[in-house]
Order: structure tokens, then C-alpha cells, then sequence
């Protein structure tokens, strides 16, 4: 599906705002886990990789749509994995509650 | 055709609400409260998103590239999920640093192959995308090859930071020749292959120069750039592809990063045009070794309790170390005792104590020590010349005092925890090394100062015993 010139200005713009204002709140402790998550969410550049790699027609192509996939699989599995490593230790709340 | 249009427009659909997770998740990760739920809502948008690209049109169409996508993805999901299970909490941001150069590098294959099928008169696209796949390809280059830098300083790999002559002027010239060569492939028609190759080696090593002079106490930050311009980087890629999952998760990250960037260089007092133009780190070493003064002197555990029983006011300054040994626990049995002496505690953290800003809090809070107790560094430091004892629990660098005295030195002008101010310090430490950044620290030579060493946890429950035995 092509996405016309002005729409993907517009989805561009839209998104910017959405992530400034997704994050403008966040609290300093959360600053590292949340450099994490957000790290692990391009890792969506892995669907592209794919796409790339199923059209790919020489070798060539193969082999660096091959790099692309296995970089953009390591974004997405490393960065998630990371992520919830991080956020395991913020679980506060949990413990206490077997202390009380 | 029918079939083919409605298994698109699933596609789509999916890709939608997988744009959805990820705003929403993101949301989510705002919050201590809601932190964890977030991240998983976005896993579950990966996956879907991974699983219907397979379904996009043509993909499915040969079978040796579908194989090949499996084996990609089955090699580079192992290593990473292998590496980010072993690794030490303490190894985390360089392990940040390195998914986040994957995720660039990928974006600039996947433009790599477009500039390829472009080059070998496969495909034509329009100025714009040939323009928007260039600069994804810039970017995403810049970002891995960084990136690796970042993890190699981080790792120890990379200790010095590395400079050329010029450094400033070789980088800009650099930086331009990128723009040409990526401005030709873009604009004229008529693209190599070499052309091509030499856009992506020089756009590699931009990257490596931009970052080698960065010092190790600021990569964090430019982690953070880093992780800011992979997600642009995949936007302009997700634009060549016609991928709206792409161009939305990847501009949210994009502009979330560049928030968070500019959020964590103010959590360090300094601007970020300081952290990545200053060359901070550049003399690190020699010169600050040279001129330390004094010696280290040891205590024992007993008589650091025994100085602290008396005290009127104990300022305890958490750092990595006691992340690192598990010492909360016993920091807040300590609390108790001095307080029931009538000792006045409290917390001082700084922006940046271990390696995550904010740890500190939540393991204090997690050991039961209240809020008001725990101040920040423009709360605490007028308070630190009246503190009869300054407790340094695995911190080093955040108390150095040269970043206050020594124009010289690479961490000059980091805002400090005045430690070094209290009428005693008592620096509980492993072992007799320089500390993150590689840079000796005064405050340990100082005369008022008193080295306790040994693993946090062991250290704090001596003091714990000390205290006891007094009563």
C-alpha cells in the first residue's frame, strides 16, 4: 500500500507529537528502562527487512537483506528482553506485600 | 486479485493496531506503576507485526528467501536473547548501546538494497524516497557504527578516548563528503555500486570519529541520542517501504528519544552540545593521576560505627556499589539503629548514582526507607558541611571534587555530591581502583576521608554489628 507524499507528511507530523508527548512526564527513574523500550520498538524495522529480503533477487541483495533481518531480529529480541530485565527490578510493591 | 487485496488489507489492519500497542505501551513504560504491563503490550505488537509482514504481497513468493528470513531471524533473535539473559544488570547500557546499533544497521541494509536494486537498474523511485532512503541510510549507519563504539568504551574494550589531530575539522569534512556522495546517489540518476559502497564506509566511519571522543560518563546520553536516530532512521526506511508500522513506531521513537535525550542531559546540569562536541574525556588519566595528594587510609568496621553512633547528622550517599551487592536491606537496618540513637539520616542521590538514573530511589524505597529521607542533589549538598559523617556507599565519580576543582579534569563541571565537605567521609569500596569513568578520585586521598573496604552488603552489616555492640 503506497502511502501518497502529504499523507506520510502528515502521519510523520502526527507521530513526532505523539511520542513528545508520550514521554514529556516521565519520571528520572524510569529514564534508562524507558531508553530501552523505546529501543526495543524500532525494532519493528525488522518487518521491513523481511519485506526486503522475500523481494530480494541477486545475491547480493540476499546477503545484506540477510544482515538486515538478522540485526533487526537482534534489535527486537536484545531490546525486549533487556527491557523486562530492567523493569523486573522495579518491582517494588510485590515484595513488600510478602514482607507485610 | 481479490484474495490477494484482502489478505493486504489484513496486513494493514494489523499493522494498525500493532501501531496502537506500541503507542500505548509506550504510554505505559511512563509509569513505575504500569512499566512492566507496557512492555509486554509491545511484544505482543512485535510479534503480530513479524508474523503479518510475511503476508505482505510478494514476500511469500520464493521460497529461498523465506528460508532465508527464518534463519535470520532464528540467528539474530538467539544471540541477542543469549547475550541480554547473561548479561550483568551492571553491563546493561552497553548492551542497550549494541541492540540499538542492530536496529540501525538493519535500517541501513534495508536501504543498502534498495540503493542496490536502484544502482543494478532494478527499480525507480522518486527523488523523494531516493532522498528519505539516503538519509535512513546515513542515519541508521551513523547509529551502528556508534553505537558499537559506545559498547566498546562501555566494555572496557576501549579505554582512551581517541582523537586526531583536527578531530573537529576531519569530522566535518567527513560529515560533508557523506552528504555529496549520499546527494549524488539521490539526486542524478545514475548510481554505482561503488558510489554506493563509498556513501555507507564514510557514513561507518563518521560515526566511529563522532563517538571515540565522547567520554565514558556520557554515553548514556549518547546511547539515548543514538537510540533516537535508529528510530528515524527506520521512519525514512518505513517512508521507501510504504510501511506505516515503520514510519509511525520509528518517528515516536524518534522524537520520544530525542525528549528523553535532552531530559537526561538535564538531569545532568549539562547541555548536550557539551557532552558531544566538548571532547570530554579527552585528558583523562595521566594528568589527574599525576597530582593526587595524601594516601588512602584504611578503617576498620567497629570504629566506623562507632564514629557514626555519635554523630548528630549522617548523610548516606548510594551508589552503584550498593546496587551491585544487594546492600538496601541492610542500609535500612542501619537507618533504624542510628536514628533510635537519635542520629538525623538522610539520602542523597545523584541524578546520575549507578548507571540508570533513578535506581537508587526505587531500591531504597523498596527497602522500606521513607521519601522525605531521600534528597536530591540540589536538596542535599548545603546540608553536607553540618553532616558530622558522609556514608559513600559504592559511589565514585558522582563524589569526585575535582569536577568542582580541576579545569582540567574530564568530569569538570558535572554537577557533584559534596561529600568531600562533611567534617568526616567514609567510603565503603571494593577494591582500590579508579571508578567508571577511569578517573582517580580525590575525595579518597582527602584527610577527613576514611576508606572501609569490602562488598557493600558485608561492609554496611558491619556497620550494622558495630552500632549494636554499643548498646
Amino acid at each position: 500500500m503506497a502511502i501518497e507524499g502529504f499523507i506520510a507528511l502528515y502521519i510523520f507530523m502526527l507521530s513526532a507529537f505523539t511520542g513528545y508527548e508520550v514521554i514529556s512526564r516521565v519520571p528520572v527513574i524510569l529514564h534508562t528502562p524507558m531508553m530501552s523500550g523505546s529501543n526495543f520498538i524500532h525494532g519493528i524495522v525488522l518487518v521491513g527487512a523481511i519485506v526486503v529480503l522475500g523481494h530480494a533477487e541477486t545475491t547480493l541483495e540476499q546477503v545484506i537483506g540477510f544482515i538486515a533481518v538478522a540485526l533487526a531480529a537482534g534489535n527486537a529480541v536484545g531490546g525486549y528482553v533487556a527491557t523486562v530485565r530492567m523493569l523486573e527490578m522495579f518491582k517494588t510493591s510485590d515484595k513488600k506485600k510478602d514482607v507485610a | 486479485m481479490d484474495m490477494f487485496f484482502s489478505m493486504n488489507t489484513l496486513v494493514q489492519v494489523v499493522y494498525f493496531v500493532v501501531a496502537v500497542l506500541f503507542i500505548l505501551g509506550l504510554k505505559k513504560m511512563s509509569s513505575p506503576v504500569t512499566a512492566r504491563g507496557g512492555i509486554v503490550w509491545a511484544g505482543i505488537g512485535m510479534i503480530a507485526a513479524s508474523l503479518f509482514a510475511f503476508l505482505e504481497p510478494g514476500v511469500l513468493d520464493h521460497g529461498s528467501n523465506v528460508t532465508l528470513i527464518v534463519i535470520a531471524i532464528a540467528v539474530g533473535s538467539a544471540i541477542a536473547y543469549i547475550t541480554a539473559k547473561r548479561v550483568q544488570m551492571t553491563d546493561m547500557p552497553q548492551m542497550i548501546a549494541i541492540y540499538n546499533g542492530m536496529g540501525g544497521g538493519a535500517a541501513a541494509a534495508i536501504a543498502a538494497v534498495e540503493l542496490v536494486k536502484m544502482a543494478g537498474g532494478h527499480h525507480e523511485l522518486d527523488t523523494t524516497v531516493q532522498v528519505l532512503a539516503v538519509l535512513g541510510a546515513l542515519i541508521g549507519a551513523v547509529s551502528f557504527s556508534g553505537s558499537a563504539i559506545a559498547f566498546a568504551k562501555l566494555q572496557g574494550l576501549m579505554n582512551k578516548t581517541f582523537r586526531l589531530p583536527l578531530h573537529m575539522v576531519v569530522n566535518l569534512a567527513l560529515f560533508i563528503a557523506t552528504l555529496v556522495a549520499g546527494g549524488m546517489i539521490a539526486f542524478t540518476g545514475d548510481v554505482s555500486i561503488e558510489l554506493v559502497l563509498v556513501f555507507f564506509v564514510m557514513a561507518l566511519i563518521f560515526g566511529v570519529l563522532f563517538t571515540t571522543p565522547i567520554g565514558g560518563a556520557d554515553m548514556p546520553v549518547v546511547i539515548s541520542l543514538f537510540n533516537a536516530l535508529t528510530g528515524l532512521a527506520v521512519a525514512f526506511e518505513g517512508f521507501v517501504l510504504g510501511n506505516a508500522a515503520m514510519i509511525i513506531a520509528g518517528t515516536v521513537v524518534g522524537s520520544a528519544g530525542t525528549l528523553l535525550t535532552q531530559l537526561m542531559a538535564k538531569a545532568m546540569n549539562r547541555p548536550i552540545s557539551n557532552i558531544l562536541f566538548a571532547s570530554f574525556g579527552a585528558d583523562a588519566g595521566a594528568g589527574a593521576e599525576d597530582t593526587v595528594e595524601g594516601s588512602m587510609k584504611e578503617i576498620q568496621g567497629t570504629d566506623a560505627a562507632i564514629m557514626m553512633a555519635y554523630a548528630e547528622k549522617v548523610i548516606i550517599v548510594p551508589g552503584y556499589g550498593m546496587a551491585v551487592a544487594q546492600a538496601q536491606h541492610k542500609v535500612a537496618e542501619l537507618t533504624k539503629l542510628l536514628e533510635k540513637r537519635g542520629v538525623k539520616v538522610k539520602f542523597a542521590i545523584h541524578p546520575v548514582a549507578g548507571r540508570m538514573p533513578g535506581h537508587m530511589n526505587v531500591l531504597l524505597a523498596e527497602a522500606g526507607i521513607e521519601y522525605d529521607k531521600i534528597l536530591d542533589l540540589d536538596e542535599v549538598n548545603p546540608e553536607f558541611p553540618t553532616a558530622d559523617v558522609a556514608l559513600v556507599i559504592g559511589a565514585n565519580d558522582v563524589v569526585n571534587p575535582v569536577a568542582r576543582t580541576n579545569p582540567d579534569s574530564p568530569i569538570y563541571g558535572m554537577p557533584i555530591l559534596d561529600a568531600d565537605l562533611a567534617k568526616n567521609c567514609i567510603v565503603i569500596k571494593r577494591g582500590r581502583g579508579a571508578g567508571f569513568s577511569g578517573i582517580e578520585n580525590h575525595l579518597f586521598y582527602a584527610d577527613n576521608t576514611r576508606m572501609l573496604y569490602g562488598d557493600g552488603q558485608k561492609a554496611v552489616g558491619e556497620l550494622v554489628n558495630g552500632i549494636k555492640q554499643l548498646q
